[in-house]
């Protein structure tokens, strides 16, 4: 395959991708609005993000299905075939790109943006494989599609050689981590917006509790990833621009996001900031990590800015 | 800070103490979890003006501009040193308040802990079927055996009269402990950095060398206990500069190649320095410098030399510069230039290498330019604006020539004198940079993510088996919070190795 071709591939296949999770969503969505309503229930049922007993899925699955009509399961079937489809057809685009070019496919905002998108909606499926959290794909498509929109429609960089301060191999490292810790945080954002919109009383959507503890489960394994992809910038920056810190508007809101996520962590063990405080702090975390991940390349560019943004 | 202790500390009221009293009040404020989040949430807070007003170490020449447009709110900027919000008092005070509640935390925990490695696990409850976690254990068991396979799975053991209490996971304290102390060590390590590190810049043009004394940089940043004995004596020339673009004019590579202390050639890249002795030289840009010769109206040469321009175009390397003769007779000059790496025959640059590199006269000025007022001048500027009002402009606009190419002259009109483009060179800018908390900052953060991991994803859990009766139970729970998740197929695992014993060791 020639250069162009899969360069010209890739484009189609985010456009293929983008629809995908557009009708992912509505399958989730059907699924979810015509569901049967749960009452906020005791934590009783540990739900994980990674490593558990399946058995207490199972069981989760099983309290879904009653009440629920047999279309609405099968549209949220179909849901998770879509939006595995998407996924696929996401890192498809991902991996032609990075053939296209010759380099690793996170080279400017766009291929960034998309390569996110595609960690978020990973982290969702792999999750889903062991637990039950179904009830998370609408919302996670929500942002799947307005992510790779964006993308397309404001970062859209066409495709071609980096900067040479990008030909590295640390950007394998730093920016690769930075991108499955980004994916992370946004499945636990998502969890926590629904825990705020979820009041304690009767509701379609799962538990407070619930969502509390896959919120906690994602950030608890992505905080770790966050702070080893501030230490390999800060090496690469050691390489690249003679200081391995030097307060870079990216370097400040990197640093704020970690303080951010951090005071989650905190909040969590600390008497009278559980629930509903400790998700406020985490949302907000997620606030400056966006902010970090694309504010700072529109609105104060630095040391970070290449290919236009 | 366990939630426990936070409570004893909050049940403390501060009414009728005396200063003892106060002060052990104080220290415990400053130590609890809340004050620490607090001062978490400020120390986020209180980065962010860091980010949206320049930044003196970052970007001084905005400083600057911000200065020339409206000195008032640099004034007010300057009161609250928003312009070094990161060597600030109020982000100094911000975190040293943070580090001390940390240390406060820290040592009272580190003694807990090393309290808790002496102690055996506690005695069995009476009755495991309480337990979150228990199961019934199939096969005869012994106590001593029960023991021995628990030990194998690396528990610590104690066991009692048709008991055995089992526990595991102390590296999840462990990791706390070491990624807060690793944080104490990064600051330090920080601060090594800024005292005893320094860092400068200089910009060299092809042909032309470097030695590492204060007098050599263009801009230069010592630690406060930096003299000019500190920097390690070395010396380079740029021998060549090389850059490669594709068709489309995008940068792909660049070099620099160095003859460095008469000894060695390097070529220096970027994300590749080059290092003497800890102290580090990075290649940050590079630009043009063409050759000017200029001959005044008398007939003698009172410029020949490489002049460095400085880049207005990114893409094109399209680049602006001055060039002054204060010696120049009748009349000191002052001349403005476009330098065109590639002409695009409308006064432009079309490609950033030197293809068909060209030169345009812009201005030119005559008259006192002012290098004798004593003044500092910059080098980019033919005078202040107050100067150039006086200066005559014998040439401007119109009036300007045609772009010169390598090897072409202009006379000046007046009989002022006459410019020649004799060649062009390359130049880059460096930064040589000599930071001793480099290491010391490495390793203590590579400490704090190892911490950091083993602290959220190991958790504390105890096993505890009871026979009586030729029958053997065991119960088991975690003390982690909110993450559970996995005991239970620990636990069943813990469970199958009791039963199974060596036949089945998972």
């Amino acid at each position: 395959m020639s250069v162009d071709l899969m360069a010209e591939l890739s484009d189609t296949l985010i456009l293929a991708a983008v629809l995908a999770y557009l009708a992912a969503m509505i399958g989730f969505a059907l699924e979810l609005a015509y569901g049967k309503a749960r009452a906020e229930k005791p934590a009783a049922v540990p739900v994980a993000v990674g490593g558990g007993p399946a058995e207490e899925a199972k069981a989760a699955d099983a309290e879904q299905t009653p009440g629920t009509p047999g279309w609405a399961v099968t549209a949220g079937r179909l849901g998770v075939l879509l939006a595995w489809l998407g996924c696929l057809a996401n890192l498809a685009a991902l991996v032609l790109r990075g053939l296209a070019v010759g380099r690793w496919p996170w080279g400017n905002l766009y291929e960034f943006v998309v390569a996110i998108t595609f960690a978020a909606v990973a982290a969702f499926l792999v999750t889903q494989l062991r637990y039950n959290v179904k009830v998370l794909g609408t919302f996670v498509m929500v942002t799947a599609t307005l992510g790779l929109g964006a993308s397309v429609k404001f970062f859209y960089t066409a495709a071609g050689p980096v900067m040479p301060a990008l030909n590295s191999y640390w950007i394998a490292i730093h920016v690769t981590a930075a991108i499955v810790a980004s994916g992370l945080f946004i499945v636990a954002a998502v969890a926590g917006i629904l825990y705020l919109v979820r009041g304690d009383g009767v509701s379609r959507l799962p538990a407070r509790a619930d969502l509390e503890r896959i919120a906690h489960r994602a950030i608890v394994l992505a905080f770790p990833i966050w702070t080893f992809a501030v230490i390999a910038g800060a090496l690469w920056a050691d390489k690249a621009w003679g200081r391995y810190w030097g307060w870079d508007p990216k370097e400040v809101w990197a640093f704020i996001t970690w303080v951010a996520y951090a005071a989650y962590l905190h909040a969590r063990v600390t008497a009278g900031w559980r629930g509903k405080s400790a998700t406020i702090v985490q949302l907000l975390a997620f606030a400056c990590l966006l902010f970090n991940l694309i504010g700072v390349n529109l609105f104060l560019g630095g040391l970070h800015s290449y290919a236009g943004v | 800070m366990a939630i426990d202790e936070m409570a004893k500390r909050e049940a403390s009221s501060p009414k009728g103490l005396g200063v003892v009293g106060w002060l052990r009040w104080g220290w415990r404020t400053l130590t609890s979890m809340k004050t620490a989040l607090i001062l978490l949430f400020l120390f986020a807070l209180a980065s962010i003006p860091g980010s949206l007003v320049p930044q003196r170490g970052v970007e001084p020449e905005k400083v600057a501009q911000i200065y020339q447009n409206d000195p008032g709110l640099a004034e007010w900027y300057e009161r609250f040193s928003l312009f070094d919000v990161f060597s600030s008092p109020w982000f100094a005070a911000i975190y040293l308040l943070l580090f001390t509640s940390l240390i406060g935390c820290i040592i009272p925990r580190t003694l807990t802990f090393a309290r808790e490695l002496r102690r055996k696990p506690p005695a069995a409850p009476r009755n495991l079927a309480r337990l979150p976690y228990h199961a019934e254990l199939d096969g005869e068991l012994t106590t001593e055996e029960a023991a021995r396979r628990l030990r194998k799975l690396r528990f610590r053991v104690q066991t009692g009269d048709g008991w055995v209490a089992a526990e595991k996971g102390y590296l999840r304290e462990a990791g706390n402990l070491m990624f807060h102390v690793s944080l104490l060590g990064l600051l330090v390590a920080v601060a090594l950095g800024s005292l005893y590190g320094y860092r400068g810049n200089v910009l060299v043009v092809e042909g032309d060398g470097f030695a590492n004394t204060v007098a050599t940089y263009d801009r230069f940043i010592p630690g406060s206990q930096v003299n000019a004995e500190s920097l390690e004596p070395f010396w380079f020339t740029l021998k060549d500069f090389q850059a490669v673009y594709s068709q489309n004019g995008q940068e792909l590579d660049y070099s620099a190649f160095l003859r460095v202390n008469d000894a060695f050639d390097y070529e220096l890249k970027v994300n590749e320095p080059l290092e003497i002795n800890g102290t580090q030289t990075y290649l940050l840009g590079h630009g043009y410098a063409p050759i000017i010769k200029i001959t005044d109206g008398k007939g003698n040469v009172v410029v020949d030399r490489p002049v460095p321009c400085l880049i207005t175009d990114k893409g094109t390397l399209l680049s602006e510069c001055v060039v002054k003769a204060p010696d120049a007779q009748p009349s000191q000059l002052g001349i403005a230039l476009l330098f065109l790496p590639t002409d695009d025959g409308q006064g432009g640059s079309q490609f950033p290498a030197a293809v068909d590199p060209k030169l345009r006269v812009v201005a030119a000025f005559t008259g006192d330019l002012g290098a004798r007022a004593g003044i500092p001048q910059s080098v980019y500027q033919i005078a202040s604006p107050e100067v150039m009002r006086k200066l005559k402009g014998i040439v401007m606009g119109a009036k300007a020539p045609a772009p010169l190419a390598v090897g072409g002259s202009y006379e000046l009109p007046e009989g002022a004198g006459k410019i020649e483009f004799t060649g062009v060179k390359k130049w880059m800018t460096l930064q040589i940079a000599y930071d001793p908390g480099r290491l010391p900052a490495f390793v203590a953060s590579a400490l704090a993510v190892l911490g950091i991991v083993l602290s959220l994803m190991i958790r504390r859990r105890r096993v505890f088996v009871r026979v009586a009766d030729g029958r053997a139970v065991a119960g088991g729970l975690t003390r982690t919070e909110g993450s559970a998740a996995g005991f239970e197929a620990e636990f069943a695992d813990i469970v199958k190795v009791l039963s199974d014993g060596d036949r089945d060791v998972r």
